[in-house]
């Protein structure tokens, strides 16, 4: 997996709330069988018409959106369905870190595994770090995982939380399986317990 | 010893490790797997040389991409693309050596529905498959979790899932419901009440008289949607319903293991001094039958109301409001009862269960559908689709101008071919209004089943107690 230490980018603002799973990857797209190449299809029904041209209003159409690395959003990002594909397409197009007050559980959870860091920002800060977005290429915002701290374009710098063994992971790109099979003799103990006590599972 | 809730009660039973700051690793007793959210958890195993390691344990069927339709052993009927993943699954379940119910097979379904009706899906247990919509299986009193594809990958490597303890939410449904009012006006009048991100980080029981009174395939409508409310599973205590719904199904426990599985399963229910996060409390007397107007789940009126205004609402919501307006093609202030549809979709592992289809045919019975009008009954399951023939539900489909299609997620998210064309408007007994949910341009009313029979017969949303 890869790593998430620092970032300064350029970032995109999407003030929409609940902005769900079907928006970010359709369901057309899931119908791969990788993991790669996702990323022309992030948003693809806000970014494309039905001839498949670009809509130029569309945030990540205009010229100084195009490299954003960084996402901010409004509440409940990434609702909807456990389709990894969204997180995917996001670190497919270059994006590994979204900036919102809050997601839907397993999209929050999948994108650990994907190298993207999802920060949770009260709305205020969220609403600063938007106008900051809205300021296009010329505001590049500062994110530093280990200090967890995030640096405006205008200096302002802000704290945010993260769970200990998540930041552990993403920022040594750490194998989930991996550490987990390090913990085998407890999961064979647990098994031969419950074998007994639960014989019909 | 402390008193505890369903949710800690079941948890505290599958901890396999727990580290110091409280992450553990939690067994999972049945893993379910379907063809769009594994074929890269697979290839994960073969890159890196590992195996599954409880084959027993997984249980795999096709379901988002199959056609429907009755020739679909066709091969030509699926897009390339459908074939390469079902094909994938195939070889999967094959090579890993997992159960299976191929498309060809009279039990294949939607996973959630096939789930329980083979009795792989039993109180008390932990379930998690890739789809979120696994809270499903928490009608059962089993713990279930919708997980991605990496996690998938881990679970089918090592049975476990790493999970830190939800907070509990207590939402009761008290007293009966009125005569009309179902399971799924119950779930959706909760996320209009709750929020989609109302339940977000926390595990929901759903309790009181409404919900006990509840067949079990009501209670899988209830929980499926627990989801939408942002919680990642939903619960409901097993009770006799669940025992009865249980036994002697294929995988059930059978004589004397069934008699200690009974003795666990009934130790299942929170005990009365639990603590709980969060408690929601509705009347069943006042759920009214609902539909929905815009594009999030959160967006339910009762059919007696009017479309809403963007003025109505406050913060973020005003701008997703008239996003949902534009989207949906509606103007705020017209009546939910005057808007007139193109289509009626029946099915989905919301309300795709034999209950169900008892519940549409009800209303449709000697009727017809609007002139003009595109209408399809899905069955979620083959065994499904088998009873109802039998019960002669199908004829009164049939006879009504519905399609009695093959089991599948068909028009649900639209990845097969039945899909809406833009600016079709649907009513639709699935569980998600997203824009493009149900075939890009799509609109999509969410509602019961008996409502959905209701509104193919007269052509507009219509409150089904004018046709009870
Ligand atoms: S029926 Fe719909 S919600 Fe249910 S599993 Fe299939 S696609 Fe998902």
């Amino acid at each position: 997996m890869n790593k998430f230490t620092t970032l300064s980018g350029i970032a995109a603002p999407m003030p929409l709330i609940n902005i769900d799973t079907d928006m970010i990857i359709p369901k057309q797209f899931l119908k791969t069988i990788k993991r790669s190449g996702l990323g022309v299809n992030l948003f693809d029904e806000m970014r494309y018409d039905d001839d498949r041209n670009e809509i130029p209003d569309f945030v990540l159409n205009k010229p100084q959106y195009r490299e954003a690395q960084i996402l901010v959003a409004g509440d409940n990002f990434g609702c909807g369905s456990s389709r990894e594909h969204a997180p995917w397409a996001i670190a497919d197009f270059g994006i590994t870190c979204v900036i919102a007050p809050g997601y839907a559980d397993i999209f929050y959870n999948n994108c650990f595994k994907n190298g993207i860091l999802p920060i949770v920002l009260p709305q205020e800060q969220v609403d600063l770090l938007m106008k900051d977005a809205e300021k296009g290429a010329n505001a590049r915002i500062e994110v530093d995982l280990e200090s967890q701290t995030i640096t405006s374009s205008d200096g302002d710098v802000l704290t945010f939380e993260v769970d200990p063994f998540k930041k552990h992971c993403l920022m040594n790109g750490l194998d989930d399986i991996g550490l987990t099979m390090e913990k085998e003799k407890s999961i064979d103990a647990f098994e031969a317990t419950a074998t007994q006590s639960r014989p019909w599972v | 010893m402390s008193p505890k809730t369903l949710y800690d009660k079941i948890w505290d039973a599958h901890v396999a490790h727990e580290a110091d700051d409280g992450t553990c690793l939690l067994y999972i007793d049945r893993h379910l797997v379907h063809e769009v959210t594994s074929p890269q958890a697979f290839e994960g195993l073969r890159m890196t040389d590992r195996t599954v390691r409880a084959p027993d344990k997984t249980i795999a069927v096709p379901d988002h991409n199959v056609p429907t339709t009755l020739d679909r052993a066709n091969a030509a009927t699926m897009t390339e693309d459908s074939r390469i993943q079902v094909e994938a699954l195939d070889k999967n379940a094959k090579d890993f050596g997992i159960h299976y119910y191929p498309v060809s097979d009279v039990r294949q379904g939607i996973v959630h529905i096939v789930g329980p009706e083979q009795g792989w899906t039993l109180p008390g247990m932990t379930v998690v498959c890739g789809d979120s919509h696994t809270a499903t299986h928490g009608a059962f009193g089993s713990l279930a979790h919708g997980i991605g594809t990496s996690e998938v990958e881990h679970v089918l490597a090592t049975q476990t899932l790493i999970q830190k303890k939800s907070k509990n939410m207590k939402v009761e449904i008290t007293g009966k419901l009125r005569p009309g009012v179902t399971a799924k006006d119950i779930t959706m009048s909760v996320i209009g009440a709750t929020g989609t991100a109302g339940g977000t980080g926390y595990v929901i029981e759903y309790c009181g008289e409404a919900i006990r009174d509840l067949s079990m395939e009501g209670r899988m409508t209830v929980c499926n949607m627990a989801i939408e409310g942002g919680a990642r599973a939903g619960l409901i205590a097993p009770d006799e319903k669940t025992f009865e719904y249980c036994m002697g199904r294929p995988h059930a426990p059978k004589g004397a293991q069934w008699e200690a599985a009974l003795n666990w399963w009934k130790t299942l229910y929170s005990d009365d001094d639990a603590h709980w996060d969060k408690v929601i409390t509705l009347k069943g007397e006042d759920i009214a039958p609902v539909v929905t107007w815009g594009t999030s789940p959160e967006d339910v009126l009762p059919i007696t109301a009017n479309v809403p205004s963007p003025s109505d609402f406050k913060g973020g919501k005003v701008e997703a409001a008239q996003r949902s307006l534009d989207y949906m093609g509606l103007t705020a202030g017209t009546p939910l009862n005057e808007v007139e549809i193109d289509t009626v979709f029946i099915g989905s592992c919301t309300n795709g269960r034999i209950e169900d289809l008892r519940a549409a045919a009800a209303i449709l019975k000697g009727k017809k559908i609007k002139d003009g009008l595109r209408a399809m009954v899905v069955p979620g399951s083959g065994l499904v689709r088998a009873q109802a023939e039998e019960e002669g539900l199908a004829d009164i489909f049939k006879e009504a101008g519905f399609e009695w299609r093959l089991a599948g997620c068909s028009m649900c998210l639209a990845m097969n071919p039945d899909q809406l064309s833009p600016g079709e408007r649907c009513a639709a007994t699935s569980n998600r209004n997203f824009e493009g949910r149900q075939g890009r341009g799509g609109r999509t009313h969410l509602m019961s089943p008996a409502m959905a029979a209701a509104a193919a017969v007269t052509g507009r949303l219509t409150d089904v107690r004018e046709m009870m």
